[in-house]
């Protein structure tokens, strides 16, 4: 469990985290989401034990991080934003200092080695120093690294920062192989993440909580939440398609793209259109290549609380 | 006292994995013999003793120490690795204490290369060899005071040339706290009893006394007490600004 009361953090005049209380489960994996500067880090840090709370507290499996800072390290595996480790280390020895400093010994101690070894794909670079091993590598450095002791707690500052589209998937799969009995916590900017891996999220803005959901239930803010959107195959048939669907009572407004000829039809707050929209498509005799009901734009949603 | 190690010997390592170590052994041993024979006059002094040798230490340490502590803790503020050592179960001490320790360890490896001048001198004659080795005590701990002032200097920035200008300044103000230099910025409105505890604070009366062979309780426990000191200063130092 993962609980925070109160947490506040003040830079002189500057608050950074204002006030923020949450709770977080097993099983859980929490995204944080925000725009640059919007305390995400900062909270992060005071969880992992880096930056101590100017007021408020926080607790790792019922150790406060403050009074019992060991006991809550032990428990937790952090991986600090862009992954700083010791460049001149080749990977081998750093991983073998981090299983010293988290006291691991004998048989486990080999085991984990190998087990973040093999799934972070780390055996093609054991003997080369942090400094040489491109951006991607370095953060499965660090993400070995944080789940090295394999603690009930993972606190991942963009754990995918810089990482190309299989590496980002990779990461992703081990993230939601580790959910089962884990706390996760997983700051990122990339919206399609939090719906790839989390099961909750909390959105901050200036330091404070402004949203705290499932990521399908923010989805459901958005206003696009259960908008049609069809594509037509031909072009011209979009003044007509646009006239048609506009006079539809559920209908409160009509989007159209003339770049690839899509309409998006945004329904009235709490009303069902998709079979309105798609009897009045056949009707009109309108050439469809595709009809889709939106589940809501995330980005939308981070732009509208955050703004 | 485990994480201490574990610290200890990950940062001695890391002196060796990039030329530093070599170039400041070199340095140092080129420096020292060359101050011995040429500005110390060890031949034509005509006695077998290593007074030559090292009355220049501590002005070699003055610039060479600062070199070795400035990337204590301005390199792990640089490069954000402070984040990843103080997210691990380990005390801040336990981090203060192995960094220390590896760079002293280092500097008395240095230190033990300039043994040929040790031989050179039993050669030659019958020198005090009591002597020497209260000598080579006393230079290690001048080093380990170095050190320790240079560890704290080092925690207050995250720029290395910073961190070895305050270390120098830092050293020079020990050094030279006997020295009118000094003390005279605070005859004129500090009474004498507090010059009087700036002068013994000097690096340089506790250091000759034990060069000349002569080991006392107090000249220890002063450089043990000023090491402890800035020790404690660093850990202070780092605590209240760990993420700058």
């Amino acid at each position: 469990m993962i609980r925070t009361e109160h947490l506040t953090k003040r830079y002189g005049t500057l608050t950074a985290v204002d006030d923020v209380s949450f709770a977080v489960a097993p099983g859980e994996v929490l995204g944080f989401l925000g725009p640059n500067g919007a305390g995400k880090t900062t909270t992060m840090r005071m969880l992992a034990g880096f930056v101590t709370p100017t007021s408020g507290s926080a607790s790792i499996c019922g150790r406060d991080v403050e009074r019992e800072p060991l006991a809550a390290k032990a428990a937790t595996g952090y991986l600090p934003e862009g992954a700083p480790s010791y460049g001149e280390m080749t990977v081998r020895r750093f991983l073998a200092f981090i299983a010293d400093l988290r006291a691991l010994a004998g048989a486990r101690r080999a085991a984990r080695l190998a087990h973040v070894i093999e799934h972070l794909h780390l055996d093609a670079v054991l003997e080369q120093t942090i400094d040489t091993l491109s951006k991607g590598f370095r953060r499965r450095v660090g993400l070995a690294q944080a789940i090295m002791h394999d603690p009930p707690v993972l606190i991942l500052d963009e754990p995918t920062d810089g990482l190309d589209p299989n590496q980002k998937h990779e990461v992703r799969t081990l993230i939601n192989d580790m959910a089962r009995d884990k706390i996760i916590v997983i700051s990122t900017h990339i919206l399609e993440e939090v719906d790839a891996v989390c099961s909750r999220a909390i959105i901050i803005a200036r330091g404070r909580i402004v949203a705290d959901d499932t990521p399908a239930g923010l989805a459901a803010r958005s206003r696009y939440h259960n908008a049609v959107s069809m594509q037509l195959e031909q072009p011209a048939q979009l003044p007509a398609a646009r006239a048609a669907v506009a006079a539809l009572p559920g209908v409160a407004e009509v989007e159209v793209s003339e770049r690839d000829a899509r309409l998006t039809a945004v329904p009235r707050a709490g009303a069902t259109i998709l079979p309105a929209v798609s009897e009045v498509a056949a009707r009109a005799g309108l050439k469809l290549k595709e009809l889709h009901l939106e589940s809501g734009r995330l980005d939308e949603v981070f732009r509208t609380i955050t703004a | 006292m485990r994480n201490v190690g574990i610290i200890m010997r990950r940062e001695l390592a890391s002196y060796f994995a990039t030329p530093l170590a070599y170039v400041f052994i070199l340095i140092f041993l080129v420096l020292a013999n060359a101050f011995t024979f040429y500005l110390g006059g060890f031949y034509e002094r005509g006695q077998a003793d290593l007074a030559p040798f090292f009355n220049f230490h501590p002005w070699l340490y003055l610039f060479l120490i600062p070199a070795i502590s400035m990337k204590l803790w301005a390199e792990e503020r640089k490069s954000g690795s402070i984040e990843l050592l103080m997210t691990q179960p380990v005390t801040l001490w336990d981090a203060v204490l192995g960094k220390f320790l590896a760079a002293w360890i280092f500097t008395a490896l240095a230190l033990a290369l300039t043994f040929p001048l040790w031989i050179t001198v039993n050669y030659l004659g019958h020198p005090d060899n009591g002597a020497i080795v209260a000598a080579y005590l006393g230079s290690l701990l001048l080093a380990g005071g170095f050190l320790a002032i240079g560890s704290c200097m080092s925690a207050l920035t995250r720029n290395q040339v910073v961190a070895f200008i305050l270390g120098v300044v830092g050293c020079f103000a020990f050094l030279l706290a006997g020295f009118p230099l000094v003390l005279d910025i605070f005859r004129s409105w500090a009474p004498q009893t507090l010059i009087d505890a700036i002068a013994s604070l000097s690096f340089l009366t506790h250091f000759d006394s034990i060069v000349k062979g002569v080991i006392d309780v107090r000249d220890l426990l002063y450089f043990a007490m000023l090491t402890g000191f800035f020790l404690l200063a660093t850990a202070i130092a780092l605590e209240l600004r760990k993420d700058v």
